[in-house]
């Protein structure tokens, strides 16, 4: 370090005090209840079992139950691929009336509550659904329907990872190649690909983060058959109380869902090597010529066929009354109908609960989020005087990878983690209103990070030197040069984190008082009562949160900033 | 920035703040000794009214919490044994007692009215550990519509499920995840024993037995006598309750003259369902006092049409609706809870690779 020996050791002090909110928030909130159930399952008096780890394994069940989870996951990524890279390249390359809208639209899915979606899909591929009663085709049973909801939940994600970097390639290089003599596919393939590839490795290994660990599409549409591992964790823990069995699966996902990230780290490192970016408006331009028109419209109608379908289905049920249509089933929802019954709260006031909790889980997603990220983004001590790659530390790459674990541990075995050990003074927080928002910000904070990080990343050292050099504190430097660029990755960050709240439900339907339900957990509670009335007042919630979810997006994307390839 | 996305940014960035301190304005749980807490699982409900007179008459406030359904409820109050939740469990059945007993969840205590509770329902007599409260009875239910036009006569009994005539024509729910469908396993258990009942069941596999996930999609999408699923199942037969064809009659007007569904009388397993003091309550007065409410005549007399079960005293008056169109089982199957716990795993485990598979 030589001459430079005070300024690393300060920012080091600096990143380790930014670290400490975020670390103290995943020690307490995440790591101790997890390891907790863990603990319970795998000790007994005292002793560590892991001999336990055998016993399951050998399990012919949980095997089945293994292979599944991963061809399930390989078959969905594979398939999202397939289906959602020509609509990267569309958005990332022609500019059409209603672009934003649409951009908008296809990311609606990836923020709705399961539950929503498994009864849209049921509503359009199970019994008695559209096509059933159209051509009489039931898929309600097989692995398709699982299958097309995560390409359902999932195009959004490479449509913005992919695309957004798409968007930015220069497309003079592929024109260089081609001026060169090239054919149209060898350029593509020479520098366009390799450009992408990791970009699309990075889609690919989060979609196969998403529906490695699938719950609710899972349970809803894969009946008594299928079962994932966060399925079966499920069941092992709530229905069984299994605890030695549901913590070695526990333990089995972890290690996949660390390798997982690793690999997705690595990706993303390997992106943020050396490329030629320009500004995506740039790069877009009318179609031309009947092929890209017809590509245009392929995706279109594909958008609409597999996206918008089952929403519209579900819209078309809430208004689809016992007398034809009308908005029976959104005056119910307002109105006392259960006024003497123990479902205290008329649905709609879930909407306000919703709001309320996604409030305050945003607040603490973005303060969480936003410190970790602001430590992750500090420039590394440097190496040498020209060396300008930052030095991460694995002890850094490790906080990163911290960040994104709870996306992959199943929420059961956070929720019930919750309730053995947050149930004491002073942090007996089991009955508490507060047990909702922290347990969603832990799934928003991943989204925060991701989202500010990169823009984080992209401000210029040098400017926030020159301030320093010119006498500003620290905290007037992050003011004057930090805050104005991060103003909008903030507000988007904060988007996401709401939008994701709003819709997350495995641990909220565990921790939510029964007075006080979210829109999600009203939305299961409907479903699981017999009428008609109850049907068709869970469809009109439905289309009230994925109204104000597509809202949000909405206004989010109107907020986009000049676009860095964020990855979400 | 642009001046719309600055005001865009200021409206939710204030949004955000508003929102937040209205949460911090939200009561959190509180325990003190005016409240009293009840743990129960999502089907328990209680007329508003009756609870107010409660509330009104003990100076108690009830607070509720209900966590998932009867096995997840259970399993919670094990998880959180010594230091619960609440200060009342209310719904564990006769399939998980034994779990409940063992693990120690409850304090004795005798409730109030237990000597009008029928015997074959106590079934901790003389320890008083949980009090019954409430019992129903899972049977076949079959769609009397169907039988008619068909004109062949509807089931009886589990020998006669395993007939050809009645072929491809049950719906029935995953042992593992649905408590019907358990209790319905549980009474070919006690109809044919460890040794006969998985030879049974492959007897109805053959059968052409459907098996789905659930109580609600077995009864409202398959089922074809449920009004609710607008009799587009195609399923005349499935496993759902004794109260079922009460159900379907209530709120019909005019009234039909008997309900469009009926019972199976020879298919039927017993659930009983108790509550009882937690250990380590925080409110142990007004838990008992919550307990003698809960076999209380005014809320047993509530129970049928709250939850459509059976009051467990037998003065309580049972309402028109359930004596009218309801059946009386008369002889329903049972097992030895503790059986149950020692086995049910292993059964389930042994019915699902017998019929799922």
């Amino acid at each position: 370090m030589g001459a430079r020996r005070g300024r690393p050791a300060r920012g080091t002090a600096v990143r380790l005090g930014l670290m400490a909110v975020p670390l103290a928030f995943f020690a307490l909130f995440f790591a101790y209840p997890v390891v907790a159930i863990v603990g319970r399952g795998l000790k007994d008096g005292g002793q560590w079992q892991l001999s336990r780890f055998g016993a399951v394994l050998s399990d012919p069940d949980v095997v089945r139950v293994l292979w599944f989870t991963v061809w399930q996951a390989a078959a969905s990524t594979g398939l999202t691929l397939l289906i959602a890279l020509p609509g990267a390249y569309v958005f990332a390359r022609f500019d059409f009336p209603g672009k934003q809208l649409l951009r908008a639209v296809v990311a609606v899915p990836f923020v709705l509550p399961t539950v929503v979606v498994g009864s849209a899909f049921l509503a359009l591929v199970g019994r008695g659904g559209l096509l059933d009663d159209l051509w009489g085709v039931r898929l309600d049973t097989s692995v398709w329907a699982i299958l097309l909801a995560h390409v359902f939940f999932n195009y959004a994600v490479v449509v913005r990872t992919v695309g957004g970097l798409w968007g930015q390639l220069d497309p003079r290089q592929e024109e260089a190649a081609r001026v060169l003599g090239a054919g149209r596919f060898a350029a593509w393939r020479r520098v366009t690909l390799p450009a992408l590839g990791p970009a699309v490795a990075a889609a690919a290994l989060m979609v196969f983060l998403f529906t490695f660990t699938s719950f609710g599409v899972v349970q809803i549409l894969g009946g008594p058959t299928f079962s994932t591992l966060e399925v079966e964790i499920y069941r092992q823990t709530a229905d069984y109380l299994d605890l030695p069995t549901a913590a070695v699966l526990t333990l089995i996902q972890f290690a996949a869902v660390l390798g997982v990230l690793a690999l997705h780290a690595w990706t993303v490192r390997r992106r943020e090597s050396a490329l030629r970016l320009v500004d995506a408006s740039q790069t877009a331009r009318r179609p031309r010529g009947p092929g890209q028109w017809a590509l245009l419209w392929g995706t279109c109608a594909l958008i609409a066929v597999l996206l918008l379908t089952p929403l519209g289905v579900l819209v078309e049920r809430s208004f689809a009354g016992p007398d034809g249509y009308g908005t029976v089933f959104y005056a119910a929802l307002g109105s006392a109908a259960n006024a003497d019954s123990t479902f205290a709260v008329a649905p709609l006031d879930a909407l306000g609960n919703s709001l309320a909790y996604g409030a305050a889980a945003t607040a603490i997603a973005l303060v969480v989020g936003g410190l970790a990220a602001a430590a992750l983004a500090l420039p590394a001590p440097r190496r040498g005087r020209s060396g300008r790659t930052p030095l991460v530390s694995p002890f850094v790459r490790g906080f990163d990878a911290l960040l994104m674990l709870p996306l992959g541990v199943s929420a059961v075995t956070v929720g019930f983690g919750f309730l053995i050990t947050l149930d004491a003074p002073p942090l007996d927080l089991r009955a508490s209103w507060w047990l909702v928002p922290l347990a969603q910000a832990l799934v928003g904070v991943p989204f925060v990070v991701r989202t500010m990080l990169p823009v984080l990343r992209a401000v210029d050292g040098r400017l926030r030197e020159a301030a320093a050099v010119l006498g500003a504190s620290p905290w007037q430097v992050w003011r004057e040069v930090d805050l104005p660029m991060v103003r909008r990755a903030l507000l988007i960050a904060a988007g996401f984190a709401f939008a994701v709240s709003l819709g997350e439900f495995g641990a909220t339907v565990f921790l939510a008082r029964p007075d006080q339900p979210t829109l999600p957990v009203a939305v299961a509670r409907l479903l699981g009562r017999a009428g008609e009335l109850n049907y068709g007042q869970a469809m009109a919630l439905s289309t009230i949160l994925m109204v104000v979810c597509a809202a949000a997006l909405l206004v989010l994307e109107r907020l986009r900033p000049i676009d860095r390839s964020g990855e979400f | 920035m642009s001046t719309t996305s600055r005001i865009t940014a200021t409206v939710v960035a204030a949004a955000v703040g508003i929102s937040a301190l209205a949460a911090c304005g939200t009561p959190g749980g509180g325990s003190d000794a005016k409240t009293v807490t009840l743990v129960s699982h999502d089907s328990f409900q209680v007329s508003k009214s009756v609870l107010a007179a409660f509330e009104k008459e003990s100076g108690y406030k009830v607070k509720m919490l209900k966590g998932g359904d009867a096995g997840k409820a259970v399993n919670q109050a094990v998880l959180t044994k010594g230091n619960p939740q609440g200060d009342v469990f209310f719904g564990i059945d006769n399939t998980l007692l034994s779990r409940g007993l063992d693990e120690g969840l409850f304090t004795p205590y005798r409730a109030k009215g237990l000597e009008k509770v029928p015997a074959a329902l106590q079934l901790d007599k003389g320890e008083h550990r949980v009090t019954p409260l409430d019992y129903g009875d899972i049977c076949v239910n079959y769609d009397r519509g169907y039988f008619d036009r068909h004109k062949i006569a509807p089931p009886k009994t589990f020998d006669d499920l395993i007939k050809p005539r009645y072929k491809g024509l049950l719906v029935t729910e995953n042992s593992a995840t649905s408590s019907p469908g358990l209790a319905f396993q549980l009474g070919t258990l006690a109809k044919y024993g460890e040794k006969g009942w998985q030879d049974y069941w492959k007897k109805l596999k053959a059968n052409g037995v459907e098996v789905v996930d659930g109580w609600d999609q077995a009864y409202n999408d398959r089922f074809s006598g449920s009004a609710a699923g607008k009799a587009k199942g195609d399923k005349p037969l499935v496993v759902s309750y004794a109260s079922s064809p009460p159900a379907e009659v209530l709120g019909k007007k005019p009234a039909p003259k008997e309900a469009p569904t009926g019972v199976a009388a020879g298919t039927c397993f017993r659930q009983i369902e108790f509550g009882g003091l937690l250990k380590g309550a925080k409110n142990e007065k007004g838990g008992k006092a919550l307990l003698d409410f809960l076999l209380s005549k005014e809320f047993q007399e509530d129970v049928p049409l709250k939850m459509f079960v059976n009051p467990a005293r037998e003065d309580a008056k049972v309402p028109e609706l359930f004596t009218k169109y309801g059946t009386t089982i008369g002889q329903p199957a049972t097992l030895a809870p503790g059986t149950i716990t020692k086995n049910r795993e292993q059964w389930i485990k042994q019915w699902s690779s017998l019929v799922l598979k």
